[in-house]
Parts: C-alpha cells; structure tokens; sequence
C-alpha cells in the first residue's frame, strides 16, 4: 500500500504501469469526515478525502492499492485517464457521489445523478433523508 | 400527472420560450454532444485514440476528423426503455448512414444511492443490500461482501461453508450465463434460444428456492458462512441440474454455434483487442475472448477454487462470437466444477462457530439466556468490525466484482464501494461499436452483458 501526496500520485501510478501494471481495476473516493483517526504512515497527513486506486498486475499476480490524501477546501487531484483510460467512468462517479475533480478528464460530468442534483450524496455531511421522495406533478412537500 | 399541455412551448414546470421543452427533457452535457460542442480530447475518447496501443495500431489524435460538420451525422438516442438494452440503459450514437461513429451510453437511471444504504446498515444486514445490485449473480455480491468482512474481522472459515459457497455461486454462474444466452439470442433474433434459455436457468432457481428460499436476491452467503445447510438430498437436485443442463449445452450448439445466420452477425462484429481490453480495465468474459487467459478463480484463488480442477476459456479475436463461445464453455466449465463439489464436499459445519459473529443455534436460546443476549444482539446491533480497509475481488459471471470495505470499528461498514464489472465494462461500448452498423448496436450490447442494477447500484 502507498501514500503518495498529491503531486507524487500521477507520477507513482504512471510508474507503476510501466512496471507492469496493465490495468486499473478500481478506484474510488472515501469521505473520513466523521473517522479522523485512522492508521496513516509517518508523514501522512490525514485530509478529509482520499482516492484509493486499485491497480492490478496479470503478469505478476499482484494488486498495488494507492490512497492519496485530499483536503476539503481543494478537493481535486491528478486525473489518471492518460495512464488508464478504463477510470473514465470510476473517476466520474467519483465526482458525482463524492465531489472530487480531476484535472484533465475528457468529461467530467455527473454519470448516476440527474445533472441538476444538487450536492455529493456520498459525502458524509449529506444526510440520508435530505432529499424527498417526489413524483412528477404531485403536490410538494409540506 | 401533468397530463396534455396544447402548447408546446410551455413545459409542465411552466418554463416558456422554444427551448423549454429541450431544456426540461435534456440531460445536457451528460448525453453525446455535437460535434463542434465536444472538446478535441472527449471527441478523441469517444473514438478510441486515447488507448495505449503498439504504435502503428492506433488511431493518430491528430488526424481525427475533429473538424467534421454535423450536417453530415446525425445524433440518435436508443432507450432508456428499448427493449434489447437489457434494463434501463440509454444509448446515443453519431451515425453517418448506417455507420456509427460515436457512442455513448448514458447510465444512472437505477441508482439508488446502495452504497450510501450500505452505510446505515449493519454488517448482518449488508447483504440484503448488495444482493440487489446484480440481479442476475445475486449470490456472487453476497459473496464478495462476505468475504470482505471477514477479512477484516479475521476468522477462519469452516471448510464445509467455503464448499457450499462454491457450490451456490457456481450454480449462480450457470444460471447467469444462460439468462445470457436466452437475452443475447432474443437479441438477435433467435426467439427459441430465449425460451431453452430460460427454461434451463428455471431449474437453477428452483434448486435456489429450495435451498435459500427465494428465487433472487437471496440473502443466504452471509458474513460468517451460509444462513443454513443445504437441504436434504441436495446431491441429487444438483446432478439432475448438471445431467440435463451438459446436453443441453450441446444443443445450443446445434442450434446456435453452427447456423449461418448467427455467425453472421457474431463473428467480427465489436472486436477488440487484448491491449485495448486492458487500457479500458475489461474484465470477465470480455477480456478471456481476447485472449488473455486471466480468470481469478485460477489467478488469484479464493474459497476452495485450488482444489479443484477447471480450465479457462479463451477466445482469440475478442469479436461477439467469441464472447459467446467463451460464454457458452465456462457453463460446461462450470458444471464441471460442480460436479467435484459434490464430490468433496466436507461434512462439518456451515458456519462459524464464533458467537460474536454467528447468532446461536435456535434450539439454545430456549433454554440459554446467555444465548439469547447474544442472538439479540447480533440482530439488534449487529457485531463490532475491527477498523481497517480492505479491497476483495471475485470472478463474478460479469468480471472482476471488488468490494472496497472500510470499517471505522462500529457495527456499520463506514464506507463500502462495490467494484461492479458490467459499469466499467460498459466504457467498451463506444470502442466496439466504432465504424459498425447500427444494425450491430444491439448484438454489440448485448455481448457486454451488463446488469443495469450494477451498474448504476
């Protein structure tokens, strides 16, 4: 498992797939508003967010996990579609339920939710029963 | 209802002026956009130069007609209630004629924000939750959850739960493929592979019912080991199952495999390569009719799959025809696997006898009370999973299926993410329907077999 800070993440990731990491099998985002405390290496600044990337080896049998920190008040990183084209839609979902940008994807744009949702469903500060169950034409809410 | 609204440049949320029924039924950016709307770099996705490809085989970014005037092209939607979209799925294509040029499907009609749910609910609830997502593999999900759970809980499993697991998601797998070989013949045209399809994916389900049940959505691999042994006499529902579906296999191939008209509209329609399968994090299926020998029931074994003996299947031209054969041999695989099952499966217990995780046997909470606290609260509070991540993939009949566990030490998993193949294998959509037919669009899709609770979950 590896912690790269921000501006190592691209580099790490572009290194490992000329290691022989042919594909990206996952990659999604964790809000730890409400968990600070979590195990982190020495050096590792805990932020708010963080992307884990799962990237897998078929050559050698392995996966590599990377968790890169993300503070709220700049939550944006690296995007990895140059290296993997395949987290096109990962890092898609990631923004829609997560709200975290990724510099230089093609088409970032919300892919599960209508385009005019307002807020990042995943995040832990959006409560579960914020948003009323509405039909078309019905009387609103109360 | 908004009902008839005569004028139809008022919307029903009373928006007026020519645009407005545009503007209400759009989903603007999120859909395909014309051309001279589209950044260079989308435009470059959507064909297919941006795959890491030897040189010489890729497209040159330079040289794409970026210029082109829609005049030429038109944009058409297929969905999100087609019927051969296989769920709600929305496609949209650039056509010039009859050729597509760009493709984009547009997802998201399902969600139901599962992964926020998984949140609220305890660790023993989780896989009512997740069982949902793939419809068609439902015992493939619960698996997947299970397993990651009890990795970062750390206990060791009864040999006996593993063996039934491997037994259902088999089985699972049967039943999957063959929904797809009903699906896929409707698809194209072979209205009788429906109906042998279906009838044969009955007899799974019905061995399912008996055993857990319900026909779907099971609930029965839980973290811990299974809900409850297998019925008596499993051993003979299961060789009935193996002894009628193997033969039929055989006459799917007489009915599909040789027929003109069949291959016709497989072979070498949707092909892609094993590079290109890779860059776009293909999986399953997909990537084994490539080429690429890579089924992590082989690579990377869980449950008990080194101890028995299977062959992976692979295609060579990663065409529609060739996921299909692939398809069509990992059921006579799969059956095969089936068979050792019942060969050596273990006598011993379905569970894990540890009582922080497996609630007690019904007959001690008459006359336990000890036992009784501890099946209450396991059903009211669920058990404490110590704080930790971990990511764990199975081969679902789809792909790779991960689930992505964080526990904050509470009952509930802090953050759960399911890796679900049929959303990442769907970005192959726009590289194999590229320079095809539109006529192909449906055989193409279908060939992807996606899961339209998985993928938008």
């Amino acid at each position: 498992m590896l912690f790269p800070s921000r501006g190592q993440y691209a580099g790490l990731v572009e290194e490992y797939r000329q290691q022989g990491f042919e594909t990206c099998s996952d990659l999604c985002a964790v809000d730890y508003l409400t968990h600070p405390g979590r195990n982190l290496p020495d050096g590792v600044k805990a932020e708010r967010f963080e992307i884990v990337v799962n990237l897998l080896s078929l050559s050698q049998v392995r996966r590599a996990r990377i968790r890169v920190q993300v503070p709220e008040s700049d939550a944006h990183v690296a995007s990895l579609f140059p290296i993997y084209p395949g987290v096109e839609a990962m890092e898609r979902e990631a923004y829609d339920l997560m709200g975290i940008l990724f510099d230089g994807h093609p088409d970032m744009t919300r892919i599960l939710l209508p385009e005019d949702w307002e807020g990042h469903p995943l995040r832990k500060d959006f409560g579960v029963s914020r948003v009323l169950v509405q039909f078309k034409g019905a009387p609103g809410p109360r | 209802m908004t009902g008839h609204h005569p004028d139809p440049e008022v919307a029903p949320t009373g928006r007026t002026g020519p645009d407005a029924l545009v503007l209400e039924t759009s989903e603007s950016h999120q859909g395909l956009q014309p051309r001279e709307q589209t950044s260079p770099e989308e435009l470059r996705r959507e064909v297919g130069a941006v795959l890491r490809l030897p040189e010489g085989v890729s497209v040159d970014p330079t040289n794409i007609d970026v210029e082109r005037s829609d005049d030429e092209t038109m944009i058409i939607n297929m969905g999100p209630q087609h019927p051969s979209t296989h769920g709600v799925l929305r496609l949209m294509f650039e056509l010039d004629g009859e050729t597509v040029l760009r493709t984009k499907p547009v997802i998201g009609y399902l969600h139901t924000g599962m992964e926020k749910t998984a949140e609220e609910l305890t660790y023993v609830q989780g896989c009512t939750n997740v069982t949902r997502m793939d419809y068609l593999s439902p015992l493939h999900n619960e698996l997947v959850f299970s397993l990651a759970t009890e990795a970062l809980l750390g206990v060791e499993m009864p040999p006996r739960s593993d063996w039934i697991r491997m037994l259902l998601v088999e089985l699972n797998r049967v039943s999957s493929h063959l929904m797809w070989m009903a699906t896929n013949g409707m698809d194209i045209g072979s209205t009788s592979m429906m109906i042998y399809g279906f009838r044969e994916r009955e007899m799974v389900l019905a061995f399912f019912e008996k055993t857990t049940g319900l026909r779907m959505n099971h609930n029965f691999i839980r973290p811990g080991g299974t809900a409850a042994d297998l019925p008596d006499g499993w051993e003979d529902d299961v060789m009935v199952i193996c002894d009628t579906i193997l033969p039929r296999c055989d006459e799917y191939d007489e009915l599909m495999t040789g027929q003109p008209i069949f291959r016709r509209r497989t072979e070498g329609v949707g092909a892609i390569t094993a590079e290109e399968a890779l860059a776009l994090s293909l999986t399953g299926p997909i990537l084994r009719s490539t080429g690429v020998p890579w089924d992590l029931r082989r690579a990377m074994p869980y449950l008990r799959y080194d101890e028995v003996e299977f062959d992976v299947i692979v295609g060579t031209y990663g065409d529609n025809f060739d996921r299909y054969s692939v398809r069509l041999n990992e059921i006579r695989e799969s059956i095969r696997i089936i068979r050792q099952i019942v060969e050596k499966m273990p006598a011993g217990d379905y569970r894990v006898q540890d009582r922080k995780v497996t609630p007690p046997p019904r007959g001690r909470i008459d006359e336990s009370m000890e036992a009784l606290i501890h099946h209450f609260k396991t059903f009211t509070e669920g058990f404490r999973v110590p704080s930790g991540e971990v990511y764990v993939a199975t081969e679902s009949p789809r792909g790779e299926l991960g689930c992505y566990l964080v526990s904050d030490g509470t009952p509930n998993p802090y953050r759960m993410h399911i890796r679900g193949p049929s959303f990442v294998n769907l970005q192959a959509m726009p590289l194999m329907m590229r320079g095809g037919l539109l006529a192909d669009a449906v055989a193409v899709c279908s060939s992807i077999d996606p899961v339209m609770g998985e993928v938008d979950r």
